[in-house]
């Protein structure tokens, strides 16, 4: 070890066991102490810090199994970084396996359960993993050591081989010595100074069978046996099918079984074509329910209304209502957000084969043991029964938090002989989303004489999904994801009042959607800091600077954004540049977008530019993808998202009506690191988060027409219009 | 109905109704799952395979329509120079995310290669714009297209 190492002490309570596994070798337990949510997390929306578990065989093989879900983000192959660095063994020698589902071993330190979410895989497995990694070696290194007859300090550890001088021991010739040894109470970590790994980029270990189709997801499984069910969920929330054709259904090839459950029938065949022309064959009718009339122009004026009155206070500094009535300059604005599906490319599924004793579900999940505990309540069976095999996920976006799906797969299980997989229709899956909620957010902010800003108010009224995902963060009335980013700015604002309405849209079931919190507030706020620039007839860059100058992190990458857009130098006539800079998953971004808009409207957005300050990288390359992807996710939204309801029915359905962005309009994405030692940031959300702000205040700035309403309205920036 | 089709030079029999998509016959009766379902009704470009080479969107493709022709799918494209040098572009960039469009995004691409082999953007956004890739990869499976030309 180097001499720059340092001692880590492990968290007893947390503790590290290390013990003979039965096939022989070491098995290493890590359980992560529980962090307790702060009740208003601009860093950590909600984070997920779960156990990790290690194991090494007598080849030298190590696995780590993974309790967190990789949906794209990299973070198989972030964390298997953080384990090798440490352990001193090749990324090649690294397999991983996902985790079952089990709170005990890998219940996430912040929710309390196993899930995969809101940028925190990395933040929470930073020290964990490492410390597991440094376990690991400390134990193989003693275990030579003692064999040897030599003080550990003269071994070495390199590439999954301890040595000292010319002797040298496979790990996999240790593992047993080791497994004896007692467990030391504190580990050296590595100096950041020494990382080979970690810092440097990595090729993706899931990426060679994404390449040629041998990558697994949910919807790929195949078992024994097993049937095809198509689902047909009642087209207004809260219905239920009124009669369904049975005999129709079963007289088409290939299907088995007709199932009725509450809201859904579900057709089993041998193949996914039968059910689909079994389910049509059923001309389902439907109870409508008391949702039958819902529409989108309702929820607008019942959030409008609600917006009226004073919510739960999220933050209250100084004396905003003074301030803003003893302003020189006053500035009131209105932002509506709407409803947006997940849309991920792999369409919800779920396998599942209830037995009289067991239970095994196939499914690709952010929540495994929220899907266990689920049909363990359904079947009566004991958690241990019921297994989640765990899969890649083809998109989770949020939307594999929820396990509405799963539930509804488990009670189609329970009523057929035998396993099988569920597969929602395209239609299905966006007309019965967990969608994210549509927002209506008033502001005002008051300006003195000389423009500086001084009071600031922001109501957020909305759904609240954690009152329905974890209701015990939903406290005193407020949500914490609806204030997220409105609540705890990177400005320095002497009075500052933010409240939260909580307005439940009729039947509309709303959940968690990539960028969660901030990806509707920092749209607010940073449209509305760029309206207060304007108004105070400022360039919005340098306005922007003069609020920051107590946080060097933000002012640092919205320095580095504005100089690599080249900020300030001309551009074409209907073409503009935008900025955005958040503080959010615990990392500092700043975008600058260029667009241009046409005559009829139509905006192209050329370039995004992005400079990032996330603390210690773990694989930059990483970075790069999830700035590149996680901004067109957002830009997608902006551009074109938008889930409406007429008669009580979602009006999208498919690729045609919920327009996903295409290769022909995607902007350039460049990202700009800031080298830095702080603590690892999140950093698949941020990206969707900055983006919309960036976007239409480029909008501004071509054409000097506001968007206050998401997606774009392309008619509103017509000219001459 | 029972039907031959050929893929990826191996033949195989099925029985089910003419009228059923290629998708569904590769998936869940031959159990080639690496074409994937994505909408259903060549929206996304999920289920591209070739079809006597022209990518073809499994999804609306009836296996009655299909003959003797000789199918081509993820599972068989690094058989084809084309295939192979994408496959490998797609690694060396790191192309891919969650990965779940990237078999249909990698059959678009071959098709556009083999017929287009000095492929411009412009020619890349007019073959590759039926392909939808939620995760955002589009400036990267750029980059990975002009690589494998090489």
């Amino acid at each position: 070890m180097s001499a720059r190492s340092q001692a880590t002490p492990l968290d007893r309570r947390g503790f590290l066991k290390a013990g003979a596994s039965f096939a022989g070798g070491l098995v290493l337990t890590v359980a992560v102490p529980q962090v307790r949510r702060p009740a208003l997390a601009a860093a950590a929306p909600s984070g997920f810090a779960p156990n990790a578990f290690i194991r090494i065989d007598r080849r030298g093989e190590v696995t780590l199994v993974m309790p967190m879900a990789e949906m794209g983000q990299g973070v198989y192959t972030s964390m298997a970084m953080l384990l090798a660095e440490e352990l001193e063994v090749g990324l090649d020698q690294v397999r991983l396996e996902h985790a079952p589902a089990n709170d005990a071993l890998y219940a996430n330190p912040i929710l309390h359960i196993q899930t995969t979410g809101a940028s925190t895989t990395t933040r929470a497995f930073w020290t964990p993993l490492r410390q597991a990694g440094a376990m690991a070696r400390t134990l193989l290194i003693a275990a030579a050591a003692k064999r040897w007859g030599v003080d550990p300090a003269v071994c070495r550890a390199r590439s999954g081989v301890v040595s000292a001088g010319a002797r040298r021991l496979s790990y996999g010739e240790l593992v047993d010595a080791a497994a004896a040894l007692p467990v030391p109470d504190s580990v050296a970590l590595k100096d950041p100074e020494d990382f080979v790994l970690i810092g440097t980029p990595a090729k993706r270990l899931d990426t060679p069978d994404k390449v040629n189709g041998r990558a697994e997801y949910g919807i790929d499984t195949r078992q024994p046996g097993m049937k095809v069910a198509a689902i047909a969920i009642s087209p207004v929330f809260g219905g239920k099918p009124r009669s369904v054709n049975e005999d129709a259904a079963r007289a088409v090839n290939g299907v088995r079984q007709v199932v009725r459950i509450d809201e859904a029938v579900a057709v089993v065949a041998d193949h996914m074509w039968a059910a689909k022309k079994g389910l049509e064959a059923a001309a389902i009718q439907w109870d409508d329910g008391p949702n039958a009339k819902v529409d989108s122009a309702d929820i607008v004026r019942q959030l409008e209304q609600a917006s009226r009155q004073a919510g739960v206070v999220a933050r209250n500094d100084g004396d905003a209502a003074s301030a803003l009535a003893g302003a020189a300059h006053r500035v009131d604005a209105i932002y509506r957000l709407p409803f947006l599906s997940h849309a991920a490319m792999e369409p919800m599924n779920c396998t599942v084969h209830v037995r009289k004793d067991a239970c095994d579900i196939w499914v690709g999940t952010q929540a495994p043991t929220l899907t266990q505990a689920a049909a363990a309540a359904l079947t009566g069976l004991p958690k241990e029964a019921v297994k989640v095999h765990n899969h890649l996920i083809g998109g989770g976006f949020g939307r594999r938090l929820d396990i509405d799906g799963n539930i509804l797969a488990i009670k189609i299980a329970q009523q057929v002989d035998g396993p099988v997989k569920v597969v929602w229709s395209r239609e299905e899956d966006i007309q019965h989303d967990m969608y994210r909620p549509s927002y209506y957010d008033r502001l005002s902010a008051g300006l003195d004489a000389s423009g500086k800003l001084v009071a600031w108010t922001h109501r957020v009224s909305g759904s609240a999904v954690y009152a329905r995902y974890q209701p015990q963060l939903f406290k005193g009335g407020l949500d914490p994801d609806a204030v997220e980013g409105a609540a705890e700015l990177p400005y320095a604002i002497p009075n500052i009042h933010v409240d939260y309405v909580r307005v439940e849209p009729p039947g509309i079931p709303t959940g968690l959607w990539r960028g969660v919190g901030p990806v509707h507030n920092v749209f607010v706020v940073e449209s509305f800091m760029d309206e207060l620039a304007h108004a105070a007839g400022e360039d919005p860059v340098a306005y922007r600077k003069t609020l920051l100058g107590h946080n060097p992190r933000a002012l640092a990458v919205l320095t580095l954004a504005a100089e690599k857009a080249g900020w300030g130098q001309p551009l074409p006539a209907r073409h503009g540049r935008g900025v955005s800079v958040q503080y959010a998953f615990g990392s500092y971004l700043s975008q600058v977008a260029e667009v241009e808009v046409a005559a009829d409207g139509s905006v192209k957005v050329h370039r995004i530019v992005c400079a990032v300050d996330c603390g210690h990288v773990i694989n930059p390359d990483t970075i790069a993808a999830q700035m590149e992807g996680g901004t067109l996710f957002g830009l997608t939204a902006t551009l074109y998202g938008a889930i409406t309801l007429k008669d009580g029915r979602v009006e999208q359905s498919n690729f045609d009506t919920y327009r996903p962005m295409r290769i022909d309009e995607a902007p350039v994405v460049e990202t700009h690191l800031i080298r830095s030692t702080e603590l690892p940031g999140g950093i698949g959300e941020a990206p969707t988060a900055a983006v919309s702000a960036a976007v239409t205040n480029a909008i501004f700035a071509a054409t000097a027409k506001r968007v206050r309403s998401l997606p774009i309205d392309t008619n509103q920036l017509k000219f001459p219009n | 109905m029972s039907f031959t089709i050929k893929v990826n030079g191996n033949t195989h029999s099925v029985d089910v109704d003419g009228d059923t998509p290629l998708l569904w016959v590769l998936r869940d009766v031959v159990g080639m799952t690496g074409t994937k379902f994505g909408c259903g009704a060549a929206l996304c470009g999920a289920c591209t395979v070739h079809v006597d080479g022209a990518a073809t969107r499994s999804c609306v493709t009836p296996i009655d329509s299909v003959g003797g022709s000789a199918i081509t799918t993820i599972e068989g494209i690094g058989a084809t120079p084309q295939g192979k040098a994408l496959q490998r572009a797609w690694l060396d960039l790191e192309v891919a995310q969650c990965g779940y469009c990237q078999s249909g995004q990698i059959m678009s691409a071959a098709a556009l290669l083999a017929a287009t082999p000095n492929s411009s953007d412009a020619d890349i956004d007019a073959a590759m714009a039926g392909n939808v890739c939620r995760c955002g990869t589009y400036q990267r499976i750029r980059s990975a297209i002009h690589r494998a030309k090489a």
